[in-house]
């Protein structure tokens, strides 16, 4: 059985791992010491060597992103993404709350690389026990003289600011997050033109980084990008944090190699296997954006590169499972009512098309189907995601409305079309099938 | 009220110098004047406008986008029940369908005596602790029928002192000495 690596999660079981005593006796702050001895340009070239892949959803080179950066034009600014919305995802909100210091000093070094000398660290409204616990180690940190004036007494300052979200899940696109640090409506950026390593915030050059992503800097500064890359397999380097959720005997967060385990393991090793040894039906193997997988990919890796080949993304590496009692249709309604609820309105497509998907779905619930709805669904999506493959084409500026049209609404159409025909003819689901309340109509989505 | 008070203007004008241009402090001032008041009133978006420099017709298209601000006077308590699909696997919407019974209030509504709205929410990441819920945004973990009944009541007697009233942000706020702030910076 594969065993859990703890390279970012160390202190979650220290009692004051969040404080910086306790960060400091466990080796705090001695990466950060050892990359401003680095010129910014080694501790850049240092994170590209460990090939580190952005922990956010995307899966982007950390290091190629910082190199994005123009030459010369400043200020520039790094900004932390911690909207951490995605359904079934769980683990930034850990990383703030547990053990901020560690982000912190991700942060002092990446600004340090790409020369930054103002950073904000974006956190979701939703999350005051993470701002408490974030807004006290900056606290710390400035009065010990590791962020402001001459950080640990080197000639080079930079300041941190803490910012609260309101409740917004589009706010986790970069763009839009720019936005909305600048005061606005978190609505994404069309791109290009310009993209935000070039013109971001303050249409100034800027970085937007996931806080997992930062939290990995520290390790691969004390420890060298070398013994970083030992770590995971050639593509997929160092840990990954995966939360499972849904119909697992002991959901949790886990934190192991990147592109070793699979999920079988995951599910039956780390989470006691599935409630009542029920067979799986299906789940989802990077959050709520993702398409579904199946009983059959039970024994793909935890690897970028093979969870893309299926056709789907570990994106932000929340999982969630469904056992085989699980009604379909009404699990991707919650998934595609999410979306619409969410769809920031700035592109027709997803405005107005996952808002109708949700009303078809809640009339096939409702018991109000008709034959030809499951094929006006698959006509919407294909309106907003043409062709409806994955990665997904978008009519649309961002990759919100494409991921509710051609994640799990067409997974489960595609795999499940008997429990559709079975709603529209008999208007209920299959025989055994259920999740939730039923009841005619089912809450809107706005 | 609904004007800042004179120790909340100083910290509405001490947000405005953290950032290097004044309109990123909507958000956080946003924030403030809904601490203060509960909700967010339009002489506070118009106070917020003067401050950050926009017209309030921009403060209000901002703080209309995020779900956290409320433009009419909600409960003491916002419960906000997650039904998204980790929720919903484990029980999530039973538990807002009992929340609803047991308040006599539908999602969406405030109880008459003004103490409850409850509200039904979208992912909480808390999605290995489900079916979860948020009391003010503090969480309540793997809640059951008789855990929300005897959360309810622990409420009304007022023995919960570990969730402020709807609007109160997070006790320890970052305090960034007074020379290194963005906007003091800029000037």
């Amino acid at each position: 059985m594969p065993a859990p690596t703890k390279m970012i999660s160390t202190r979650w079981d220290q009692a004051d791992g969040h404080t910086l005593d306790g960060y400091l006796r466990t080796g705090g702050y001695e990466a950060l010491r050892k990359a401003l001895a680095m010129a910014p340009d080694a501790v850049v070239d240092e994170v590209k060597a460990a090939n580190l892949a952005g922990r956010g959803g995307a899966g982007f080179p950390c290091g190629t992103k910082w190199g994005f950066l123009p030459k010369d034009v400043f200020p520039r600014y790094l900004v932390v993404n911690g909207d951490e919305s995605e359904p079934g995802t769980y683990k930034d909100r850990i990383l703030l709350e547990r053990d901020p210091h560690q982000l912190i000093e991700g942060v002092l070094i990446a600004s340090w690389a790409i020369k930054a000398e103002q950073a904000f660290i974006y956190i979701r409204g939703e999350m005051p026990h993470a701002h408490e616990r974030m807004a006290a180690a900056l606290n710390e940190a400035y009065a010990a003289g590791y962020i402001g004036k001459n950080i640990c007494g080197t000639d080079w300052s930079m300041d941190i600011v803490l910012h609260w979200g309101a409740g917004a899940y589009i706010v986790g696109e970069e763009t839009a997050l720019i936005e909305s640090l600048e005061g606005n409506r978190g609505m994404p950026r069309l791109k290009p033109p310009f993209f935000p390593a070039s013109k971001g915030l303050y249409m100034q050059p800027t970085v937007v980084n996931n806080v997992e992503t930062l939290a990995n800097l520290p390790w691969i500064i004390s420890n060298g990008a070398v013994a970083f890359t030992s770590f995971g397999n050639e593509k997929n380097t160092g840990t990954r944090l995966f939360t499972v959720s849904g119909h697992v005997k002991n959901p949790g967060v886990f934190e192991v190699e990147f592109g070793t385990t699979t999920f079988r393991e995951l599910f039956y090793d780390f989470c006691g296997g599935i409630r009542e040894d029920r067979r799986v039906k299906a789940f989802i193997p990077g959050g709520g954006s993702a398409p579904w997988f199946f009983e059959e990919d039970l024994d793909t890796p935890l690897d970028a590169g093979a969870v893309g080949a299926k056709g789907s993304m570990l994106g932000s590496g929340a999982i969630v499972v469904m056992d085989e009692t699980t009604d379909m249709v009404k699990a991707a309604w919650r998934i595609v009512k999410f979306f619409a609820k969410e769809s920031c309105g700035k592109c027709s497509p997803c405005r107005e098309g996952t808002n109708w998907m949700e009303k078809i779905y809640r009339r096939i619930l409702d018991g109000e189907g008709r034959p030809e709805d499951v094929n006006l669904l698959l006509d919407v999506a294909d309106n907003i995601s043409p062709g409806l493959t994955w990665p997904p084409k978008q009519t649309t500026i961002c990759p919100l409305g494409p991921s509710a049209a051609a994640g799990a609404l067409v997974s489960s159409i595609r795999r499940f079309p008997a429990e559709y025909e079975h709603y529209i003819v008999h208007g209920r689901p299959v025989d055994g099938l259920s999740i939730g309340v039923y009841r005619p109509s089912l809450t809107p989505a706005s | 009220m609904a004007r800042f008070s004179p120790a909340n203007l100083e910290r509405a004008k001490e947000l405005l110098t953290h950032y290097p241009r004044p309109k990123s402090a909507t958000i956080p001032m946003c924030h403030l004047a809904q601490e203060q008041d509960g909700y967010l009133t339009e002489d506070a978006m118009g106070q917020i406008a003067e401050l950050v420099g926009c017209s309030n017709a921009e403060v209000y298209g901002t703080a209309t986008f995020y779900e956290m601000f409320k433009f009419h006077p909600v409960g003491t308590y916002v419960v906000g029940v997650c039904t998204n699909i980790a929720c919903l696997l484990v029980g999530g919407e039973e538990l807002l369908d009992h929340a609803s019974d047991s308040l006599g209030i539908r999602p969406g509504a405030t109880t008459a005596d003004g103490l409850f709205t409850l509200e039904e929410m979208e992912c909480l990441a808390a999605c290995t602790e489900a079916p979860c819920l948020q009391v003010n945004y503090r969480y309540e973990n793997k809640v059951t029928f008789e855990g929300f009944d005897r959360l309810v009541a622990d409420l009304r007697a007022g023995k919960r002192t570990d969730i402020p009233r709807h609007g109160t942000l997070g006790a320890v706020r970052q305090s960034i000495p007074a020379d290194r702030r963005a906007g003091v910076k800029a000037i």
